[in-house]
């Protein structure tokens, strides 16, 4: 078991150098010049007008919020789906009375309009 | 990889095993899904769209992809003045490395000393779908440390998006899970010794499919990286090899998506007479067909259709086909 997420963290660290590996190749060959335009944000030609750290739609929010819930909720049927077919009847019924209550969950967020795109 | 395990290796075995995995699968991917899945793609979409693709480096364009990487190597590197630049630059290996992480519980085929696998984890699924929606985290950093409004946008819509669909993705994995009673993908792929999972859940396969599509930001969920409208989404400000290591990570991910379905779906390794490897690169490379073939089939969702479909169709629909599934079993099993 600990041998197993050994084998993931040594993934993930050689991973990340093996990704930055071209990083340091470019930054060993790729040419370098400096004028001061070129570090302007792209906006389509025009010089940019403010930052882009300003206030945006809250609705991204409301979705990630929602999402939570909703996730929290799913992490619990994984382990009610493996061990489903030895549990027998009683873990169906459970189960059902646990997605009532996720789904009476959706219903509400539908009903409030927090799903809805405006 | 997943030999045989003998009784306790020494500790630099077990170490080496992991480095010379961890650099297979790395390899394999940056050339079997970007080079080639970039090459592929290019020269489907010309197919589908009565061109011809890429076609003169190498014999019918098959360098194109190399060439291409040369030329992003010589590059130049640039930073935007206003741009967070730790963020931004480490956006750039989160990407890839999410994707990449998807890899280590996916079997390959199989092999006399055991299933080809970097690591069987006994939660496999539940790890693939963490790993599968780190991506969201690089993009958002992305989007967020470019200090661009187009960027900005194509981030916080991936957020949302991938978000939305992780869910319906999640209870797709949960059907199969519990069909096959364990997480481990390797069982998973045992227990399809007769029938695929496709055939048993084809809505749940399709839910999944579906689902896939959308976590990869592809079209017609493309809305992240939208080019008429959001320049390039959140890659917008990077240039050269930056770039290139987002679009490693991008088919990276969708070539994880597409093994991830063969495996829990289409039996992963298994089918007559060819070797099991095998049998798994044409199953993924029909489903990479199937992914490209739906991008020059349909146009762009708006992003209220979008997340109406994950939360009013797919959500609904995945929920009920599991207390479907569920009752099945346990009547079945009776």
């Amino acid at each position: 078991m600990l041998l197993d997420w050994g084998y993931v963290a040594i993934f993930a660290i050689v991973g990340t150098l093996l990704a930055a590996m071209p990083l340091l190749v470019i930054w060993l060959i790729s040419p370098r010049s400096d004028y001061p335009q070129k570090f302007e944000t792209y906006e389509s030609g025009v010089p940019a007008i403010g930052q882009a750290w300003a206030q945006f739609n809250v609705r991204y929010y409301l979705f990630s919020l929602v999402f939570v819930v909703f996730d929290v909720e799913i992490i619990y049927l994984y382990p009610w789906a493996v061990v489903y077919r030895k549990a027998g009847p009683v873990a169906f019924y459970d189960m059902l009375v646990f997605l009532a209550i996720l789904t009476l969950g959706l219903v509400y967020a539908w009903r409030k309009g927090a799903l809805e795109w405006v | 990889m997943g030999l045989a395990e003998a009784a306790a290796l020494p500790w630099y075995v077990e170490l080496w095993r992991a480095i010379a995995g961890t650099v297979l699968i790395f390899s394999g991917v940056a050339v079997v899904a970007a080079m080639f899945g970039v090459l592929l793609e290019r020269k489907i979409s010309g197919w589908m769209q009565s061109r011809l693709g890429p076609k003169h480096v190498g014999p019918q364009g098959l360098l194109q992809t190399i060439a291409d990487t040369i030329k992003l190597l010589q590059k130049e590197n640039i930073v935007p003045r206003n741009a967070d630049a730790t963020i931004f630059a480490s956006a750039v290996l989160v990407v890839p490395l999410a994707a990449l992480l998807d890899y280590v519980v996916i079997p390959f085929g199989t092999t006399r000393w055991g299933p080809l696998i970097f690591r069987d984890l006994n939660i496999g699924v539940l790890y693939f779908a963490a790993t599968s929606s780190l991506v969201v985290v690089g993009i958002l950093m992305a989007g967020w440390g470019s200090n661009n409004k187009y960027a900005l946008i194509g981030g916080l819509r991936s957020a949302s998006q991938m978000v939305s669909y992780e869910i319906p993705m999640g209870l797709a994995l949960i059907t199969v899970a519990m069909l096959a009673g364990s997480l481990s993908t390797v069982k998973i792929v045992d227990a399809q010794a007769g029938w695929w999972y496709a055939v048993e859940q084809p809505l749940a396969f399709l839910i999944f499919l579906i689902a896939a599509v959308a976590e990869v930001n592809r079209v017609p969920f493309d809305l992240v990286e939208a080019e008429s409208e959001l320049v390039a989404g959140y890659f917008s400000e990077y240039t050269g090899m930056r770039f290139a290591l987002f679009q490693l990570g991008e088919y990276g991910e969708m070539f994880a998506m597409a093994a991830m379905a063969v495996t829990l779906f289409l039996g992963g390794w298994r089918g007559p007479v060819l070797p099991p490897v095998l049998w798994f690169v044409i199953k993924l490379y029909a489903l990479i067909f199937v992914f490209m073939w739906v991008r020059w089939t349909y146009p762009r969702f708006r992003i209220d259709q979008l997340l109406n479909f994950a939360w009013k169709v797919l959500i609904p629909v995945g929920l009920l086909n599991l207390v479907v599934t569920a009752f099945f079993v346990m009547v079945v099993h009776r």
